[in-house]
């Protein structure tokens, strides 16, 4: 039925490795990779536990349409308690690292205690090893991916790692996999780190079998890649200009934060955007962008792969960085770009480059550079303590920090602690723009009012994956709302976020949903899984999941104060464009949120609500 | 009229649905690892390759065969393995100059491209058309009919 039906357990304290049966009532209840994993984390783990302590579990999951030929069946998620926040942290990738690791039969690798000494775990299908990773402690990302394929002989091997960053305790480190595709957010790689694993080697030979009704799960795939091939952001725009064709859209509707949320629009917008990578550069006449990449299994191949201008000033003596490589997608070039006012699309590449090659999530990194800005500007923070000018727009700042933040030298480790901490301990907690300690993505919650709801309800903290209004709000998908309307979103949110979980969970790709509704995951599902996975009982696994989340993170301390968003967001309006004057209605939408999710006035869920979904 | 598998690169995603198309056609599951086409992934370029038998006229597997377990499908144009008649001996992986007919542990005879007699999986799953199955004597159709386009349709340089 599409799972393989065994987890790997390792115990890096003793070193103790066991296959076991995945529990097949769970996965029926929670479906997979988010859901399953996360079910696994909340029956594991004691949710007061301390993050980086040898208590704390770490999970790689897959789903049951991971490593099959449904259209972006490649994901898997990391899932753990988060260091960066103290919440679940649950981190979703693409690339091949996922369907390698499926294809070996195992549905999830489940990590308990912290190894002694350095180690990568390799698993060529039932061969399963710990082995010394001594030699690779201290290398990139990209190093250890090389050196492993090199040392076992096997350019087919996957690698799913982290670099320095997460070696060296930065809160907001990455999980990389097939060099530039992360479990980018909330620092699941710092987990990682603290556990002293430094990767994991996948060969997986014996695919994925095992299909419910093949002939019926066929049908039911050609016919969603149908789907996807003709609607115009999956067939046309993404392919053609990546996530980055967002970057002119959402500064014209006046929801492009900037400066630290200090202002909604972005003067220089069209120089870091989707146009300007497939424009010849004036410096040398070439386009920053080569071509487009799908990750495993995926139609759409929304994936950027770039090349910089060789003479630009951050990479004159760095042949490394001359090749072409993953990059910018939206995320990124709007968090090292507008959030700091750099317009050099070429210096966003390359602190892009350095996020991949030592493992940190240029989300949570470039918005906590964006406070730093604002700090030294407010005259707070000094030259003399950051180690150079850092004004807004100083690309020449953007580059000293990131190199000095992955290497985990001067500043940047006060920068590696993200926006929260670092704010508090210069006395302005409130220029973190950030929920449950994590940094808002790229959409300002006062111009698109339900993003900010999605913002301040996220069971991760700051994030737009856990429920993309912009879908609805901006792009009229699946259908048109007003984003400076505040009515209403509660409901839309609640949608996204439940539809999300079951994407998530499935070992598809939430980018699908452009196109697809529920009704298209259930078709697939039930040819893969059973005919029990309808729409509405994938409305239903989603909104379950959603809970369970929340119940962890209710469980680790967290309460309805907790759902907020930053002072600056709620009183400051935004200063100019379509969206002028707006502030984000959070007062006016938690109690009417909560009300359609079914929690108490404190945000936890009622006893009526676990028993509807069978908490 | 013979057809023949065209590839072009430029056109390729790296997203393996190739592959996976090609493991359940002659596996029924999907694995990459039994696929009988590989895409190459060369990431200093960001190019990415789609590589499969051709399908030699005069092929080397076929008379390096000791057993002649490889013959040729005379309505495709493939040349085919007799799994039956097939030791294992692997000589025609040495033979063949392309690299594309490579020995299976798990069944310890030799596999290749067999165009899925006649209607091959691979083409049919490509997204992009980077693999497309087309008539043998014309896989040049496409590229004259973009010079022609050029050569008929653009405005002249005088």
């Amino acid at each position: 039925m599409s799972w393989t039906g065994k987890i790997l357990r390792v115990n890096l304290t003793t070193g103790a490795i066991k296959a076991e049966p995945t529990n097949m009532d769970w996965a029926r209840a929670y479906i997979g990779s988010r859901g399953l994993g996360t079910k696994y984390l909340v029956e594991e783990v004691d949710a007061t536990v301390e993050p980086l302590s040898a208590d704390n579990k770490i999970i790689w999951a897959t789903g049951p349409l991971t490593g099959t030929m449904a259209s972006t069946g490649g994901r898997y998620t990391v899932i753990t308690k988060s260091p960066l926040t103290g919440a679940v942290a649950c981190s979703n990738s693409g690339g091949y690292w996922g369907a390698e690791f499926k294809m070996a039969g195992w549905d999830m690798l489940i990590f308990e205690g912290k190894s002694p000494k350095p180690v990568y775990l390799y698993v060529n299908d039932d061969q399963v090893e710990l082995r010394d990773a001594a030699h690779l402690w201290g290398k990139s990302v990209w190093e250890t991916e090389e050196s492993l394929k090199k040392s076992l002989q096997d350019p087919l091997t996957r690698v799913s790692s982290i670099g320095k960053a997460g070696e060296n305790g930065v809160l907001f480190a990455s999980v990389v996999n097939d060099l530039h595709r992360a479990a980018g957010r909330s620092g699941v790689g710092t987990v990682m780190g603290s556990k002293n694993l430094k990767a994991i080697a996948v060969r997986g030979t014996k695919g994925v079998g095992n299909i419910k009704n093949p002939k019926a799960f066929m049908k039911a795939v050609n016919a969603a890649k149908k789907v996807l091939a003709e609607n115009g952001v999956t067939g046309q725009g993404l392919p053609a200009y990546g996530t980055q064709v967002l970057m002119n859209v959402i500064n014209e509707v006046g929801a492009l934060p900037t400066r630290n949320h200090q202002d909604s629009q972005f003067e220089g917008a069209k120089d870091i955007s989707a146009e300007a990578m497939a424009t010849p550069r004036k410096s040398d006449g070439k386009k920053h962008l080569v071509t487009n990449q799908a990750c495993f299994a995926c139609t759409i191949a929304c994936g950027r792969i770039s090349k910089m201008d060789e003479n630009h000033f951050t990479i004159v003596n760095k042949p490394q960085y001359r090749g072409a490589s993953g990059g910018l997608e939206y995320e990124a070039a709007w968090a090292l770009g507008a959030a700091n006012g750099v317009n050099d699309l070429e210096a966003l590449q390359y602190a892009n480059l350095l996020c991949n090659e030592e493992g940190i999530d240029p989300i949570s990194f470039g918005t906590t550079v964006g406070a730093v800005m604002e700090l030294y500007e407010m005259g707070v923070l000094t030259k003399e303590q950051i180690g150079i000018e850092a004004k807004f727009g100083s690309a020449q700042a953007l580059a000293f920090l990131t190199e000095e933040t992955i290497y985990g030298r001067g500043f940047g480790k006060e920068i590696g602690q993200g926006s929260k901490r670092l704010t508090a301990k210069y006395g302005h907690p409130d220029l973190s723009m950030s929920s449950k300690g994590q940094e808002f993505p790229a959409y300002d919650g006062r111009a698109i009012q339900g993003i900010g709801l999605a913002y301040a309800t996220s069971n991760r903290g700051g994030c737009h994956l856990r429920g993309y209004t912009i879908a609805s709000e901006v792009l009229g998908i699946p259908v048109k709302t007003d984003p400076l309307e505040h009515e209403g979103k509660p409901d839309l949110v609640k949608a996204f976020q439940d539809a999300t979980a079951a994407f998530d969970s499935s070992g598809l790709c939430i980018f699908t949903t452009f196109a697809w509704g529920l009704p298209d995951l259930a078709s697939q599902m039930a040819g893969a899984c059973g005919d029990e996975y309808t729409t509405e009982e994938l409305a239903k696994i989603g909104e379950r999941i959603w809970n369970m989340e929340r119940e962890f993170n209710n469980r680790a301390g967290f309460t309805a104060k907790d759902d907020s968003l930053p002072k600056r967001l709620l009183t400051e309006p935004v200063k100019t464009g379509p969206s002028k004057g707006k502030v984000n209605m959070l007062a006016e939408m938690m109690p009417k949120y909560y009300a359609a999710r079914g929690w108490d006035s404190e945000g936890r869920p009622t006893a009526a609500t676990k028993a509807r979904l069978g908490l | 009229m013979q057809k023949v598998l065209h590839i072009n690169p430029d056109k390729c995603t790296g997203c393996l649905q190739c592959e996976m198309a090609c493991s359940f056609e002659n596996y029924g599951t999907f694995a990459t690892a039994k696929s009988r086409i590989k895409v190459f992934d060369f990431h200093h370029t960001g190019k990415k390759v789609p590589y499969t038998c051709t399908q030699c006229d005069e092929a080397w597997c076929l008379h390096a065969c000791p057993v002649e377990a490889i013959t040729m499908n005379r309505t495709t144009g493939a040349m085919e393995v007799n799994e039956s008649t097939c030791v294992g001996c692997k000589v025609c992986t040495i033979a063949c100059p392309f690299g594309t007919i490579n020995y299976v542990e798990e069944t310890g005879k030799v596999q290749k491209c067999d165009l899925c007699g006649g209607e091959p999986a691979c083409a049919d799953a490509c997204p992009t058309g980077a693999i497309t199955f087309i008539d043998a004597n014309w896989t040049g159709l496409g590229k004259m009919a973009q010079w022609a386009d050029k050569l008929g349709n653009q405005p002249s340089a005088a």
